[in-house]
């Protein structure tokens, strides 16, 4: 099955064309680069996007802390991860890059906090 | 039972109600919208005509003239900003001469001071930004602007400090008449039992007079386009701009207004519905051309909003009469241009109308006749507001950046009366510069909701339906 | 100096803005050995616009790490706030600036006149509004710059609609696709006037092409309809005039951004090259001296704003 794709490895922007099977890349065209080639291995067979996203914080200085993904997730997960992530409430003061879920959705990655929030003054 | 009920809260209803607010009457005024001058006076141009406009003989012309010199005392008793900038009809051809003469002669019948004929030159030397073609213009120094909202807000304000009750979300939906008295009912309920019923509803002003028995009225919308420029352009234009005027309306004008920034419009189209307020790419265009005959320099890219608002228009001339045929009623119907100066007017002609309808009107022994003036930082000098801060330091805490609006002034303005993100605007002015609300909407959102103690979810731009937020994370 | 002058608190450097182009200019020119610096921040945060960016993409170059706004503007914060003489002013708003550097500035409870011997204007950038594109029209709610609803949502927890069609395919209209998206939203499509999209290709794949939200190119929004709030919008393709109805409660427009640059029209000063102005001891960085794509670019140049302010405090 071919599967068209945008390269975003550089502002190139080249329009691949990936040839795939079960999954599994056969043959890249249309990339300028072996980057493009690497890129639509990955967006085929692994897509993965890092999660932003806020959590509700609890008698802090502010109303919402930023969090991320420490690194990128499965983008099929993305959705669940934000579901996962609303469910949160933070109700202690935290320190940008500080976990708040290890292993979030039982993933490698952990969610982690992206502002030092303090209590309020 | 109330003397006398006023339907309508614009600038005419609120001008009657501060007039009658001098007598010893039981008064309430009734607004279908939840903040007053929300219809046909949000989207007025601001100016206080001197008289040029309308020919002697009509009700509009005489009330102009004798407005003008109203609203002058009246704002400074109520401590609103009155700047009278006069106005200049430019002509650009010979032809035109004989047509502008006539407008002062008429002008001067009705009691027009001040006219005078200026050149080329003088026009040059005044109006450095005019188109250099123009030939000569009847100058009127007594044409003056004014806030229109805030106006209607400050005289709403005295009044009600002098006992009348003002209540909006009161949508009149039935009136019924019977010994000698009218059962106004409002949606919702409620009916309130009067004497008198003042009709000034604007554009509604047929169907309010149709509730009470009379059919002769028909309220035709003429819809107006007009756009505002920068404050940075505030001095594009030192006077008024008028062209010479055509049949329906006064065409398309330059104008200064008490905000500082200028305004360019308005169109004039008929329209059938009286809540069409959309503005068009041809309202635009039209705008622009005819108004660059005036100031070449007028840029597209300065204009930084724009709106269209309808004139309630009921015929040639206002019609402002005692209904013989429903005694105790008085309607105020066809109140468009000049409908803003002649306000104060209309208000002692209706209260004429009512003394002689048998309303008997004794003085107040106390009439609070003066309003203290409301803070605006963006009118006081820098050194001015030194000493404001450090009586209340709300005043230093700002929150609308593009027109010097303080946490202090948003809180009072809900404290006065506003309920919606645009009651705000109109008096504070916060939100109403060159970033449109882009920084500051939260930040009075937020006001808003603690002083009112409403959810984020319920506050509105303009009342119910127009709500700003569809859900909060809690 | 006048006698008014000299009753005035003096600084060496003032810097106005408290985004990352005016920390990374108060940085660098503390490191370049300026001893008295004022910043001033008229929020109640340092960082700027990029507490509310909390999507991914920024420091690439400047710390060779994916972060988001947020963190991006914890380093730079962290990097800057205990330079030694530097005092932060939050919440601090000017209102006046002179060509003679002089700076006055509210807060709560104080107004303030002070004497900046240098002076680094960082007062970043403002959104073009649907006012600017003249878009015809009703005026109901549900009309929002897409840099507000970035706030309402990322900063306020409040999400302004559930409809959504986006004016404008820069950057920040492709980020809001996807928020909004992932907060439950619909977006119905974003139309653009150019032929294509003015983001990164990044953006346009993983915001628009991972959530399939059409983008519609060489089209544009020629109608906002409703009454109280917004109800749909009429779409016109510009190349065969046709068109189309979207039905929606939200329109978010994201046409740009105009450098904010009213204090130096106020003192007289015209820009004039990278974080020059015509007046002496003033100069201009970030998104007030141009509107920039990466935050990384900023820090870079606003940091030469900032030593050139140095230089220039040592003549």
């Amino acid at each position: 099955m071919i599967k068209h794709l945008t390269c975003i490895a550089c502002p190139n922007g080249c329009q691949l064309e990936v040839d795939e099977a079960g999954g599994h890349v056969i043959k890249v065209t249309g990339n300028k680069c072996e980057k493009g080639a690497a890129y639509a291995r990955q967006e085929v067979e692994d897509p993965t996007r890092i999660l932003t996203s806020t959590v509700l914080a609890k008698g802090l200085e502010l109303k919402l802390v930023p969090v991320r993904t420490s690194q990128p997730i499965p983008k099929a997960r993305l959705f669940e991860g934000i579901a996962a992530i609303r469910e949160l409430k933070l109700g202690r003061p935290v320190k940008a890059g500080e976990i708040i879920v290890k292993n979030f959705l039982g993933l490698a990655a952990d969610l982690i906090a992206a502002r030092t929030v303090h209590l309020p003054e | 039972m109330y003397d006398v009920l006023i339907v309508g809260g614009g600038v005419t209803g609120t001008a009657i109600a501060r007039e009658l607010s001098r007598y010893r009457l039981k008064l309430a005024l009734l607004e279908k919208e939840v903040e007053l001058a929300f219809g046909v006076s949000k989207s007025n141009s601001g100016i206080i005509h001197p008289g040029t406009q309308n020919p002697p003989g009509s009700l509009k012309g005489k009330l102009c003239v004798e407005g003008n010199r109203l609203t002058k005392k009246l704002a400074k008793e109520l401590g609103v900003d009155y700047k009278e900038v006069g106005e200049l009809i430019v002509i650009f051809s010979e032809d035109d001469r004989p047509r502008l003469l006539k407008i002062k002669a008429d002008a001067e019948k009705l009691g027009v001071t001040g006219l005078r004929i200026v050149g080329r030159d003088w026009l040059l030397e005044h109006e450095p930004n005019i188109n250099p073609e123009v030939l000569a213009a009847l100058f009127a120094p007594t044409a003056g602007i004014i806030s229109p909202y805030r106006w209607v807000y400050d005289q709403a304000e005295n009044a009600a400090g002098n006992g009348v009750e003002i209540l909006t979300s009161h949508k009149v939906i039935g009136i019924g008449k019977e010994a000698g008295r009218f059962d106004v009912s409002v949606a919702g309920g409620k009916v309130f039992s009067a004497r008198f019923v003042v009709n000034c509803a604007g554009l509604c002003a047929d169907e309010i007079a149709g509730m009470a028995g009379i059919t002769g009225i028909t309220i035709k919308p003429r819809k107006g386009e007009e756009f505002i420029l920068d404050k940075k352009r505030e001095y594009i234009s030192n006077h008024l701009l008028f062209p010479l005027p055509a049949p329906t309306s006064k065409g398309v004008l330059v104008i200064k207004t008490s905000d500082g920034n200028p305004m360019i419009g308005p169109t004039a189209e008929e329209v059938a519905d009286k809540e069409d307020l959309s503005t068009s790419d041809d309202g635009l265009k039209q705008v622009l051309e005819s108004v660059k005959k005036l100031i070449p320099a007028v840029n597209e890219n300065d204009i930084i909003a724009y709106f269209a608002g309808l004139r309630p228009v009921a015929g040639d001339d206002f019609i402002i009469r005692h209904e013989d045929k429903v005694p105790g009623l008085i309607n105020v119907a066809g109140i468009q241009s000049p409908g803003l100066t002649a306000a104060p007017a209309i208000a002692l002609l209706v209260a004429g109308l009512l003394k002689k309808n048998g309303l008997g009107l004794r003085k107040k022994f106390f009439f609070h006749r003066f309003r203290a003036k409301t803070v605006h930082l963006f009118s006081l000098l820098v050194t001015r507001i030194s000493p404001l801060i450090r009586k209340d330091p709300a005043y230093g805490d700002i929150v609308c950046r593009c027109e010097l609006v303080s946490a202090k002034e948003v809180r009072e303005a809900v404290r006065r009366g506003a309920r919606t993100l645009d009651g705000i605007k109109f008096r504070t002015r916060a939100q109403a510069g060159r970033c449109h609300g882009g920084f500051c909407t939260t930040r009075i959102m937020k006001i808003m909701a603690e002083e009112l103690n409403l959810p984020m979810t319920a506050i509105t731009k303009r009342g119910k339906g127009s709500e700003l937020i569809k859900e909060e994370r809690t | 100096m006048t006698a008014r002058d000299s009753r005035l608190v003096t600084r060496d450097l003032v810097v106005v803005g408290g985004g990352p182009a005016g920390l990374a200019a108060a940085l660098a020119a503390g490191k370049a050995g300026v001893k008295d610096i004022l910043l001033l921040e008229r929020d109640q945060y340092l960082g700027g616009i990029l507490n509310q960016c909390i999507h991914p993409g920024f420091g690439l170059h400047r710390y060779k790490e994916d972060l988001t706004g947020p963190e991006f503007a914890d380093r730079l914060i962290r990097e800057t706030i205990d330079l030694p003489g530097l005092e932060i002013s939050l919440k601090s708003f000017v209102v006046k600036l002179t060509g003679g550097r002089i700076v006055t500035y509210l807060k709560p409870g104080l107004m303030a006149e002070v004497k900046a011997r240098a002076l680094i204007m960082a007062t970043g950038c403002r959104e073009r509004t649907r006012e600017m594109i003249h878009i015809a029209g009703t005026r109901p709610a549900g009309i929002y710059p897409a840099g507000l609803a970035q706030k309402l949502i990322n900063i306020e927890g409040l999400l302004p609609g559930r409809e959504v069609v986006i004016i404008g395919s820069g950057d920040i209209g492709l980020i809001m696709a996807r928020r909004f998206t992932l907060e439950g939203a619909k977006v119905k499509a974003v139309i653009e006037i150019q032929k294509g999209s003015r983001g990164l290709v990044r953006n346009v794949v993983q915001c628009l092409e991972d959530f399939g939200i059409p983008l519609y190119l060489r089209h544009r929004v020629a109608l906002i309809h409703g009454r109280d709030r917004v109800e749909k919008v009429t779409v016109e393709n510009l190349d065969s005039g046709a068109r189309f109805e979207l039905s929606c409660d939200t329109v978010l427009v994201s046409v740009g951004l105009i450098q904010e640059n009213e204090l130096l029209e106020m003192a007289g000063a015209a820009l004039q090259g990278l974080n020059l102005t015509s007046l002496p001891g003033v100069f201009v960085c970030g998104n007030a001296y141009k509107v920039y794509d990466l935050v990384d670019t900023v820090a870079r140049d606003s940091e030469q704003a900032g030593q050139m302010a140095a230089e220039y405090l040592r003549k």
